[in-house]
């Protein structure tokens, strides 16, 4: 008979109540219990960092922890930050940098930067790219990653104001 | 003539839903009832398979279903053959043996598929592999590409006298005769071996059986949806319209998304039609590096016959190719490779051969790049050694032996790929060679920054290599483009797409015939319910061959438009001009219809027209080049070796990249970025290592390494357009250019940052052991 764990946890500011299997990976939790796609699942053990996820604040890798793990905190996945119509400023400048390509990576490259970019308003080159140095992307070579970071460095402190 | 969308950098249409998480990936179709799969691997690389036993896998409870081949009965056949061998060249010879959809007999690669578990969900999949018991006899493994021809090897086909899967010879001119007259010979032995393409999203599929209507769907991580579904339906006994194969936004292909079929590709859909209900597989990523193609692995013999002052007179490359334990991909890659053997420079004679060889590893199709950087390996390795044993500058050699601008097309008289003759349609090397070196500082580097930098006991190297890339080549695409009555445009594909930003370079281009925003025009690609004529991305072709198609059904709606617009606004066609949504008189701008109130007026629901009349703004076009076209361009960088960790770091790094017509700079700059560090990943960190039981030993990307930002530098790009004659858009394709002159322009770049120990590098991928290896070597020897 497989066990099952009540958990209540807050992701994307709503919060959730389910039952789950202990061994259910928060990756397959967010995406396939709660139907929240945008975190995507690029290699299961740690290095790729696609699935990077902010929990309570900080990025983890969401293959890495298990849903039950959760219980109690705050999750912040893709889905919570902008929208379509109103695209957060990181958000914008991936595009009008030409910061993705393929897009399955870059979920987990914004949310592993939000907080970076609030410790470090004005990154330089170096410090953005060792920020970036746990995310892999096969599509962009990092450069355009790198001048979207910049661009949000503009915009960002003006939102904040 | 001036364009006003073709040549800008314009943001993609597509980012807003890819950046907020609301873009359909496979993994992201949930359909209600859906079922889950889970394959058993072998762990063996060559073993006979003499027992398997699912039973108590089917009766652990959430297991819905389990396949075995025997239980498939007879509809367990290998896999069609994806490319046939070259029809026109005469003895070829070709053995074809194709990928099966479950082990019968006997195992040739480790993560072959034995059993399929169908379950309620994926760990209950998993869980029941467990279950399953498997008797296998292990064989010794077949590896080692050259022991694999020596007589009496262990078979990887049993039904075959050796292992050689295919040979084909190549000649031009007369290699020989000229070998005797010429002045110096450089012979070396060369080592390529494995990388993978390592897309971020590994591959995935669902199928979506449904009895009541009798149709199939299919989402599949494809570069090629209208062929498997061609393919689907023809396995599957189907008529073709009921099967709808869709790729959405897949995440990375780099080649390996085109081997049709993988077994899970045959599979899945098969099971749904049997189990009439929805079925999901998902590879994960230790799946990736055993079950999903990978490419490179060759070995030459290669040798460049020169005069003194040199000029090359000849090559010759004989070399073996492995292909793995199947060859459904035919002869494309050593094809390639015989293809950019030769590179950029005006080669008079030319004899190459090469052996194709079953191993038991994975199979082998096109990675990005596709057998072309092994052929510029070569032919930048020996020039780099002439150049050496010459005294002369590796720039000076490279100028005196490229094909002049005044020679295109230049006739190769070898085949290609496409088995059509190689042809470079147009180019200007030279003066990309010559843009490089001035951006990248070459004299002021190699005269004054370099000797004061060895004085200060700095390792530090420049290398400059130039490449050619055959793309865009056939058969062709279509497109069909369709004005709605909201004003927007809808344009159909059918080419998939992983990320090159189909969504809007294409839709510049409708954008530029009819005068409508960007941002107006609609992309569907990769549906075969939209567009069910066409290949699909590959060789570098969406721009050219599809990108064509695009622009053929715009100029044809083009005309529809005016054709319309002349009768209702009473004005000459050429009076009009199309822009900001309207058509308009030229000299009378408020005389003017939008070409939404047009395209309702084209499509009356009542009363009567013209006979012969077409319904509709609507206009399908195709479009197939003759050859495909050939970009170029020169690649330089400036590094720097750690003598006691053999890191390197590289300085600077130059791109100067053509490939005819730029639709979007942007997008291009981003392809030339990825494809750079993907060469890095190949020239210096990345390899497959398989031991002598053809077992991979470094199957996750904790092993395998692939670069981050912290290894790729900031890399300058220039374009240089010399537009191809061969289509009207005069584009070259660019997809995979990035990749191809970084492994050999990284061998002459170490060896140049260490000419105190006159290394040889014939050999990729390269990686700091062995470079350490090299050095240590070189040390004992002195």
């Amino acid at each position: 008979m497989i066990t099952t764990i009540d958990i209540a946890l807050t992701v994307n500011n709503l919060h959730y109540k389910r039952n789950v299997e202990p061994r259910m990976l928060l990756s397959d939790f967010l995406r396939h219990e709660l139907g929240l796609t945008g975190t995507h699942v690029g290699c299961e053990h740690g290095v790729c960092g696609a699935c990077s996820v902010l929990f309570d604040g900080q990025p983890i890798r969401s293959c890495l922890m298990f849903a039950v793990q959760a219980d109690g905190h705050e999750v912040l996945s893709i889905e919570g930050l902008g929208t379509i119509d109103n695209l957060h400023p990181l958000q914008e400048s991936f595009k009008e940098a030409h910061g993705l390509q393929c897009g399955f990576c870059t979920s987990g490259f914004i949310l592993t930067l939000i907080p970076f970019l609030e410790k470090n308003p004005d990154p330089n080159e170096q410090e953005i790219r060792q920020a970036i140095s746990g995310n892999i992307c096969r599509c962009t070579g990092y450069q355009h990653i790198v001048d979207a970071v910049k661009l949000a460095a503009q915009k960002m402190p003006v939102i904040k104001e | 003539m001036t364009m006003k969308y073709i040549g800008k950098r314009v943001q993609r249409n597509e980012d807003p839903r890819l950046l907020t998480g609301q873009a359909l990936f496979v993994d992201d179709v949930d359909i209600p009832g859906m079922l889950h799969a889970s394959f058993l691997r072998s762990d063996y690389a060559h073993a006979r398979l003499k027992m398997v036993d699912v039973s108590a896998a089917r009766q652990r409870p959430g297991v819905v279903a389990v396949y075995t081949a025997e239980d498939m009965g007879k509809d367990w056949k290998p896999g069609p053959p994806l490319v046939s061998p070259p029809p026109t060249v005469e003895d070829v010879l070709f053995h074809s043996r194709t990928q099966v959809p479950l082990v019968k007999d006997k195992v040739r690669f480790a993560g072959e598929p034995i059993a399929v578990v169908i379950a309620d969900s994926r760990y209950i999949a998993e869980d029941a592999l467990e279950d399953i018991i498997v008797d296998l006899e292990p064989l010794e493994a077949v590896w080692d590409l050259e022991k694999a021809l020596q007589p009496g090897s262990v078979l990887v086909h049993d039904d075959l006298e050796s292992n050689l899967a295919a040979q084909l010879v190549q000649v031009k001119g007369d290699y020989d005769r000229i070998r005797a007259e010429a002045d110096l010979i450089i012979k070396r032995h060369f080592v390529i071996d494995r990388g993978a393409a390592a897309a971020m999203e590994n591959r995935g599929i669902v199928a979506d059986w449904d009895a009541k209507s009798q149709r199939l769907t299919v989402w599949d991580t494809t570069q090629a949806p209208i062929p498997i579904r061609n393919g689907l339906a023809l396995r599957l006994g189907l008529s073709e319209h009921q099967v709808r194969v869709i790729a959405p936004f897949v995440g990375g292909g780099f080649g390996p998304k085109i081997m049709m079929f993988y077994p899970e590709e045959m599979l899945i859909p098969w099971i749904a039609v049997k189990l009439s209900r929805p079925i999901k597989w998902i590879e994960d990523r230790r799946e990736n590096f055993y079950a999903t193609t990978q490419e490179r692995q060759q070995i030459h013999e290669a040798e460049m016959a020169l005069t003194r002052d040199g000029r090359i007179l000849g090559i010759r490359d004989d070399f073996l190719h492995d292909t793995g334990a199947y060859d459904p991909y035919g002869l494309t890659i050593p094809i390639n490779t015989q293809c950019h053997a030769m590179g950029a420079y005006d080669i008079a004679n030319f004899y190459s051969e090469f052996k194709v060889v079953f191993t038991n590893k994975i199979i082998a199709t096109p990675v990005r790049g596709a057998g072309r950087p092994q052929g510029i390996y070569i032919v930048e390795r020996l020039l780099d050694l002439a150049a050496k044993e010459l005294g002369l500058d590796p720039l000076e050699i490279r100028k005196r032996n490229f094909i002049p601008p005044d020679k295109f097309p230049y006739e190769h008289v070898i085949i290609d790929q496409a088995f059509a003759p190689l042809i470079f349609d147009s180019g200007n090397y030279q003066s990309a060679l010559e843009k490089a070196a001035t951006l990248i500082g070459y004299d002021q580097f190699v005269q004054e920054e370099q000797p004061r930098l060895r004085l200060e006991g700095r390792h530090v190297g420049i290398g400059i290599v130039s490449f050619v890339e055959t793309t865009g080549v056939g058969p062709y695409e279509g497109a069909r483009i369709t004005v709605e009555a909201n004003g927007k445009v809808s344009v159909a594909t059918g080419v998939g797409t992983q990320g090159q930003g189909h969504f809007t370079s294409f839709a510049q281009i409708v954008a530029e015939q009819l005068g409508v925003d960007v941002q107006d025009v609609h992309l569907v690609t990769g549906d075969t319910a939209e567009f069910h004529w066409g290949t699909g991305t590959f060789a570098s072709r969406g721009a050219v061959v599809a990108g064509n198609a695009i622009h053929a059904s715009a100029l044809a709606v083009r005309d529809k438009i005016l054709k319309l617009a002349g009768k209702v606004l009473g004005a000459p066609e050429e009076e009009l001009e199309l822009e900001g949504g309207l058509v308009r008189v030229a000299d009378i701008p408020h005389q003017s219809i939008s070409l939404g109130e047009l395209a309702s007026l084209a499509n009356p629901l009542r009363g009567a027209v013209e006979p012969g009349t077409e319904p509709g703004l609507e206009a399908t076009a195709y479009f197939g080049p003759k050859y495909g076209g050939a970009a170029f361009g020169t690649h330089a960088m400036i590094l720097e070796v750690d003598p006691e960790t053999m890191m390197v770091e590289i300085k600077r790094y130059v791109v100067v990249e053509d490939c005819g017509t730029v639709i979007n700079p942007l997008i291009l700059e981003g392809q030339i970025h990825g494809g750079v560090a993907m060469g890095i990943g190949n020239a210096y960190y990345e390899k497959l290592v398989y031991d002598e039981n053809a077992q991979l030993l470094n199957a996750s990307l904790a092993d395998y390494l692939l670069p981050t930002a912290t290894e790729i530098p900031r890399i300058v790009v220039a374009h240089q357009e010399t537009p191809s004659p061969l289509n009207q858009l005069g584009t070259k394709g660019a997809g995979e250019a990035g990749t191809i002159p970084v492994p050999a322009l990284f061998a002459q770049a170490l060896e140049n940052a260490l000419p105190e120990f006159n290394l040889e590098i014939l050999e990729t991928p390269f990686s700091p052991n062995r470079l350490f290896e090299l050095l240590q070597e070189k040390e004992k020897s002195r």
